[in-house]
């Protein structure tokens, strides 16, 4: 399978402490890859260096490149907001926009200049399909999106980084603020997503990794300890600290 | 025990003396106004467009007072909410944490500043500044006086406005910067609609008081009462007619100083409703985030 995304060399400092120390890895392509490791190990800082959200921290410093699609997206003449329509993410917190279902999920359109109602109202209807709401709001469209329930909100926060149809999405711990029906509504629709798209994500949760992904890479004080095929962890595990870590030894 | 005893009576009693004299107040305006009414009919009082106690052929219409007063209001808000909107989202969302530390209370300091400052301010330098333009325009002016009033009042524009957007939860900014939106976007699509209550709720308190600033309005603006929206002749406010009769020698209990009383309950009428409104609106807004 191909490689979407790839970092080289990568360290990254928060002032005078290293969060990540030279990680290489690369990301294949429509699968899903699940970073875990125990917390402050630096997985969310590295997830968000993928769409460059770890640049509105004031101490933030990185070396090394992360390429996608063979570019290196911290190169000066990259765009961060191109990128971000191609690299969308969803997070921790289901964090829907005060507006009403719709113009949630039409925003990442709508800031892209479509004013074409019929084409909005396409692209909205599709993505709540691909993120399995469309059946529960489609008569709810213009109520507000504060009214749904959470494991909802989270939905439609992942159909409204659908509706800008990004090639990779990354997730952040998207399970963790939600009941375990709306959790496994989530997973069920990951393991959907990633015919189309290639999916990152950071999880706390082992059996969550282990039920949804491919590849998992354990991160641990800012190293990558291990990154491989995610039943090669969880059954045979070649570092001591990982084993120690999935069975819940510590972390 | 006693000790605990003798503090709760000494709080009780602070409460007290606050809620007696906001009932006191009340009365003293109420009883007088009143005996005012008594004498000139409501309709008289709204209907005329006159306001001419202290001469002899006598008018009691509020119009003209009313009218000044919105004037330079108006002027005081169409110059501070623009800058104090602007100034909130620079503050919060482009301008560093440090810089925001560092400004805002500098500009709190415009609130900080004696009005009376301001109101020489306005007659000994906004006037004389505005006929090098305007040359039609009279030395005691509302332009002037609101102008002034409205950079008085952009502290309250941008400092609650800035609390509004800050409080809005990080994650609505976070959302919309990875779904591509420029710092402009953010702010105009995301932000400024979720923290839309607060920033009303600050211009309805910076509304609030501009119709009570008097010192302004008083030296700047003039003395003569005129039911007019013109910007560039004198007009006269409610306040500043309060302090011009409070200071003069008109006798006790005569019609004269009750209309300041009842010029006062029309001003205590508009102020009220105002923070009634904010009151409100604040109620809701804290519903939606809690």
């Amino acid at each position: 399978m191909e490689n979407v995304l790839e970092a080289k060399n990568v360290n990254v400092f928060y002032g005078d402490f290293q969060a990540l120390k030279n990680i290489n890895m690369k990301f294949k392509k429509n699968a899903v890859t699940a970073l875990i490791g125990p917390s402050g190990c630096g997985k969310s800082t590295y997830l968000r260096l993928f769409n460059r959200m770890n640049d509105y921290i004031d101490s933030f410093n990185m070396q090394g490149d992360i390429m996608v699609e063979n570019k290196n997206i911290y190169n000066k003449e990259i765009v961060v907001e191109e990128l971000r329509k191609k690299i969308g993410m969803v997070f921790q917190k289901p964090n829907p926009f005060p507006k009403s279902i719709f113009e949630n999920v039409a925003y990442g359109l709508k800031i892209q200049g479509v004013t074409n109602k019929a084409v909005l109202k396409n692209a909205v209807r599709k993505a709540l399909q691909q993120a399995a709401l469309w059946d529960e709001v489609k008569l709810d469209l213009d109520k507000s999106a504060l009214a749904l329930s959470g494991g909802q909100q989270q939905r439609l926060c992942i159909a409204r980084t659908l509706a800008v149809e990004p090639s990779i999405i990354l997730m952040d711990e998207p399970t963790s603020a939600l009941d375990p029906i709306a959790t496994a509504k989530v997973e069920e629709l990951i393991r959907e997503l990633k015919q189309k798209y290639t999916i990152i994500i950071v999880t706390h949760n082992m059996q969550q990794a282990s039920r949804i992904s491919d590849y998992t890479a354990f991160f641990y004080m800012g190293e990558m300890i291990e990154y491989n095929k995610t039943d090669t962890i969880f059954t045979n595990p070649q570092h001591e600290r990982t084993q120690n870590y999935i069975t819940g030894r510590f972390g | 025990m006693k000790k605990e005893k003798i503090i709760e009576g000494l709080l009780k009693f602070s409460a007290l003396v606050t809620i007696l004299t906001t009932v006191g107040i009340l009365y003293v305006l109420l009883s007088e106004s009143i005996a005012f009414f008594r004498e000139v009919s409501i309709w008289e009082f709204i209907t005329d467009k006159e306001w001419t106690p202290l001469f002899v052929k006598k008018h009691f219409g509020i119009m003209p007072l009313v009218a000044g007063t919105l004037l330079t209001t108006f002027i005081a808000i169409s110059v501070a909410l623009p800058i104090g909107i602007t100034i909130a989202i620079y503050l919060s969302e482009y301008a560093h944490k440090r810089f925001k530390k560092i400004v805002k209370p500098l500009l709190e300091i415009l609130a900080a500043v004696p009005t009376v400052v301001y109101g020489f301010f306005a007659l000994t330098v906004v006037t004389p500044f505005l006929q090098s333009i305007i040359p039609s325009i009279s030395g005691f002016n509302a332009l002037s006086a609101g102008i002034v009033m409205g950079i008085m009042i952009i502290p309250y524009v941008s400092s609650l406005s800035e609390d509004a957007l800050s409080a809005v939860p990080k994650e609505l900014r976070n959302g919309s910067y990875a779904m591509g939106s420029t710092r402009l976007q953010t702010a105009f699509k995301v932000m400024v609609p979720a923290a839309s209550s607060g920033i009303i709720v600050s211009v309805i308190l910076a509304f609030s008081r501009a119709i009570g600033e008097t010192m302004i309005v008083a030296i700047a603006a003039g003395q003569q009462p005129r039911l007019t929206m013109n910007p560039l002749v004198p007009i006269e406010t409610i306040t500043a007619y309060i302090v011009q009769v409070s200071l003069g020698d008109v006798q006790h209990n005569s019609i004269e100083y009750r209309t300041i009383f009842a010029a006062g309950i029309t001003l205590f009428i508009f102020t009220f409703i105002l923070n009634n409104i904010g009151f409100y609106i604040r109620k809701k807004y804290r519903e939606q985030y809690e």
